[in-house]
């Protein structure tokens, strides 16, 4: 497990409502009182959080806790009600948001072949690049479908696809929507290998998942959200074995029904 | 007047003899409507995509307009393109009045909204899939139109050969513009209209049949799309 220190600032009424890592190095990926409500609803409150520029952090809660949504206003895909995603101290402009790259639940496949689906990312960046491209199908086990019609992948290899295209942009950050979610046991293991490789070259990893299994097996640090707000966050083996927060141990225990 | 039976053997010996008059009309009919469909595939492919990308105030007002404009009455269409042409209207100068050229202007402006209204729907529905991603890679708005056209093509080529379905097989328009001038601007349609009048049911017969021949053969066009596109799972 990679070593952080936490600085942990709790909230008034002892939940981790606002939890905090030191970041060590590079640039740290911040959320300054990020809300977002839709329809005077509140999906997002106050969150607040550093992360570190490298490893594994798992977002995890149960249905409806806002997971998804904090991934993509960390990716600007959508914009906060108020507060701000701040990396590296500044604030989410296309050029960073092009140092980023999210992999979603159901995989985006393009109506192409599975070569051009990772010569598009490439391009989008300018670069025409056969080997870069074929290196990374072979990274992901799909060079031998490099021809053929993307969508006539199965469900896993169609998201190993996509994993390729979001590693060809080269991502600091690599988001991730539940991206095991709907697959088989052998896919997921596949998908874990691929991304715990992009980890140890460096890539950030931030991975939505229900699965406790997975964030054992993977995760270097959890976010526990739960009804739109942070309630811990803290290195995995903590959070998993002693949560702080009473929601984190009905989670853990499988009784926190939305 | 010729008897029904009789005028059909004529008419086919017509299609199957090479007669130069009908085969003259028939390539002015397809060059036109080949090029009327080609400007309406440039005009609105770009523009239904632009519609199908973008959020905008009053942007419902827009798809009901272009929608609308779908059911133009080809006559109509054709009146106003010769109040334009005609000498007196204030493209006049320009001379196109009774020219191929007039006929491909009118056939444009005739196709060119079901080209927009269809391509929009089926790149909008595209896009509902696509968005996120492209997002996420932060593309301009010009790599999302070219990227959504291609990946759309087969289903565009559905709507371009709709498009010129409808401009082939209109009458009214290029009646009004084009003046239906022999060796000139006579056409399939115009000159089935002309033909019957005159009780001559022959060459009415022969262009009739190469009209249902060019319909049949758009159809089996599409269909075949159809199923290239499904097969490569590009549908």
């Amino acid at each position: 497990m990679r070593d952080v220190a936490l600085d942990t600032a709790l909230g008034a009424d002892g939940t981790a409502a606002a939890a905090r890592y030191q970041a060590a190095d590079g640039r740290a990926l911040e959320t300054c009182d990020l809300c977002l409500t839709v329809d005077h609803k509140p999906l997002i409150k106050n969150v607040n959080l550093s992360l570190s520029p490298n490893g594994i952090t798992m977002i995890m809660g149960p249905n409806g806790a806002g997971k998804s949504l904090l991934l993509r206003l960390i990716h600007g895909l959508i914009q906060p009600s108020s507060g701000r995603v701040l990396w590296g101290g500044q604030g989410l402009s296309d050029d960073l948001r092009r140092e980023q790259s999210m992999v979603f639940q159901k995989p985006v496949v393009l109506r192409r072949s599975v070569a051009a689906n990772v010569d598009f990312a490439l391009k989008a960046r300018g670069i025409r690049d056969a080997r870069r491209r074929d290196a990374l199908l072979d990274h992901v086990g799909l060079l031998d479908h490099a021809r053929q019609p993307a969508r006539l992948l199965s469900g896993g290899e169609q998201q190993r696809l996509a994993l390729a295209r979001s590693l060809a942009t080269d991502p600091k950050i690599l988001l991730m929507d539940e991206p095991t979610a709907s697959l088989d046991p052998a896919s997921v293991l596949k998908i874990e290998e691929i991304v715990q490789k992009a980890c140890a070259n460096g890539t950030k990893i931030l991975f939505v998942t229900h699965d406790l299994g997975q964030a054992g097996r993977l995760a270097d640090d959890v976010i526990f959200m739960n009804r739109g707000k942070l309630h811990e966050y803290g290195p995995a083996d903590l959070f998993l074995s002693r949560p702080e927060t009473r929601e984190a141990r009905d989670f853990l225990l499988g009784r926190i029904v939305v | 007047m010729q008897d029904f039976g009789e005028a059909f053997g004529l008419a086919l010996s017509l299609v199957l003899s090479g007669d130069a008059d009908l085969f003259e009309i028939v390539a002015l009919s397809l060059q036109v409507s080949l090029t009327a469909t080609g400007l309406a595939c440039l005009i609105g492919l770009p523009l239904g995509a632009i519609v199908a990308i973008t959020r905008f105030p009053g942007r419902n007002a827009v798809l009901i307009f272009f929608n609308a404009l779908m059911g133009l009455p080809p006559v109509v269409v054709g009146l106003i393109v010769y109040l334009h042409l005609s000498r007196a209207g204030p493209l006049g100068f320009l001379g196109l009045l009774y020219t191929p050229t007039a006929m491909v202007i009118a056939q444009t402006i005739l196709i060119t909204p079901i080209v927009m209204a269809l391509s929009r729907q089926v790149l909008e529905d595209l896009n509902v899939e696509y968005a996120d991603q492209f997002r996420s890679l932060v593309l301009s708005r010009w790599q999302q139109i070219t990227a959504l056209i291609w990946d759309a093509r087969f289903s565009l080529t559905t709507v371009a050969l709709a498009g010129f379905g409808r401009a082939v097989a209109e009458v009214g328009a290029v009646m009004i513009v084009g003046g239906n001038i022999d060796h000139l601007t006579r056409v399939m349609t115009t000159a089935i209209a002309l033909e019957t009048s005159k009780g001559d049911l022959a060459l009415a017969l022969a262009l009739g049949m190469v009209l249902m021949v060019i319909a049949l053969g758009v159809n089996a066009m599409v269909q075949s799309v159809r199923m290239t596109a499904a097969r490569h799972a590009y549908a």
